[in-house]
């Protein structure tokens, strides 16, 4: 085809786009991962019985804090490598390596204080082989949906961009994992929780270098 | 230049707003804008700059919507127009292993000149430090443009211009003194 014809033909189909039109449709893909994630919960395993009384613990929300901050600083990221030749300074990638450090070094505060008899426990709870795997399996949703958003727009750098897209889905399937699981300790939280979610953005890293290419 | 962004991101804005008049204009702009910057780098015909300028016609038409409105437009497009180059590359240096056909022209070439050029050219720059090494190795082998060698290297843009520079200037120096069998 000559290089007019093709113009023409292009032009003839030019949709208007909205401000912010790839925002939009990262987080309302992300949402909706996050929905499935939510139904899969509720159809494999349920929410923890005592979610009433434990959404009023500290514990709860180092928890839920956790895996949200994760799951925004992520999401930034995801944003502007989604963007050609877009920058994700160091800042932003410290940013979220923050909340994992921020949990190891707590995690290592209250290992220190505790009973020497105790730490195990308090390292491997009573779910720490299955942890990891279910964020895993909830975060799957999320990931499918946040790479198919990805695939409209133009990573230069598809596997950095698979790896934001990932950490950020790992962020809101240990969110929602976080409605069943009953553990709180925090060296429990900083080892396997975000051993699940860094397991996530090393498949989304693998999965945006095969698939996010254009 | 300014004046070029000023009215391509002029383009581009009415085209997202749905104006196909304005984007016809902005896709013929870019066009032909784009050619000589694909001609100047590849070896060899105009086919393969037509496709090049096509293939970036089309990703940019259809992945509008990851242009941001707040910034400015050259950059995003020719990221994309870099990005469809480097692919480019990649690929044509992957057909290069196929086709049994084209054997006979590989044969026909020197290809033990350009092997021995490759050795001397490593055997030269290994005996640069790695800054300056590395800098001319992503700008002048590689083909990144100074931006992406200092994201590649890690130096500040102007730190790759200095390496790329203090490095050639050493190696001439080095050949003109006919150190090792480089003036082969």
């Amino acid at each position: 085809m000559r290089t007019d014809d093709l113009i023409a033909r292009l032009a003839a189909d030019t949709a208007p786009i909205q401000p912010h039109a790839l925002e939009r449709r990262l987080t309302l893909r992300l949402a909706t991962g996050g929905l499935l994630a939510l139904v899969l919960l509720l159809l494999l395993m349920g929410p923890r019985p005592d979610l009433g009384v434990a959404a009023m613990t500290v514990g709860f929300w180092l928890k839920t804090g956790f895996t949200l901050l994760v799951l925004a600083s992520a999401l930034v990221l995801t944003v502007r490598l989604a963007r050609p030749g877009g920058r994700a300074g160091p800042g932003l990638w410290l940013a979220l390596l923050a909340p994992f450090v921020l949990m190891a070094a707590l995690a290592g505060v209250v290992l220190a204080g505790a009973d020497p008899g105790a730490r195990l426990a308090l390292w491997l709870g009573q779910s720490w082989a299955v942890c990891p795997v279910w964020i895993l399996l909830l975060s799957s949703p999320v990931l499918i949906a946040a790479l198919l958003a990805l695939r409209r727009f133009a990573p230069t750098r598809p596997a950095l961009a698979g790896l934001a897209a990932g950490l950020a889905a790992g962020g809101l399937g240990a969110t929602v994992y976080g409605l069943h699981c009953q553990e709180s300790a925090v060296p429990f939280l900083a080892t396997w929780y975000a051993l699940g979610i860094i397991i996530v953005g090393g498949v989304g890293a693998a999965l945006g270098a095969r698939f996010l290419r254009w | 230049m300014q004046d070029v962004e000023a009215e391509l991101k002029t383009l581009m804005l009415l085209g997202l707003d749905g104006d196909s008049a304005a984007q016809e204009r902005l896709l013929s702009r870019l066009a032909a804008l784009l050619a000589p910057f694909f001609a100047r780098r590849l070896a060899r015909g105009d086919a393969e700059v037509e496709d090049l300028v096509q293939e970036t016609l089309i990703a940019l038409h259809t992945r509008r919507e990851s242009f941001d409105r707040a910034s400015r437009f050259t950059p995003w497009a020719y990221a994309i127009a870099r990005y469809k180059l480097i692919d480019h590359y990649r690929r044509s240096r992957v057909r290069g292993w196929r086709p049994l056909e084209e054997a006979g022209a590989l044969f026909a070439q020197d290809l033990t000149g350009d092997a021995m050029a490759a050795r001397d050219l490593a055997v030269l720059l290994g005996q640069l430090p790695p800054k300056q090494r590395s800098a001319i190795e992503q700008t002048r082998i590689n083909g990144l443009s100074t931006e992406e060698a200092s994201r590649a290297t890690g130096l500040s843009p102007s730190a790759v211009k200095v390496s790329v520079h203090r490095g050639l200037k050493a190696l001439m120096t080095r050949v003109n003194a006919g150190g090792g069998h480089a003036d082969g």
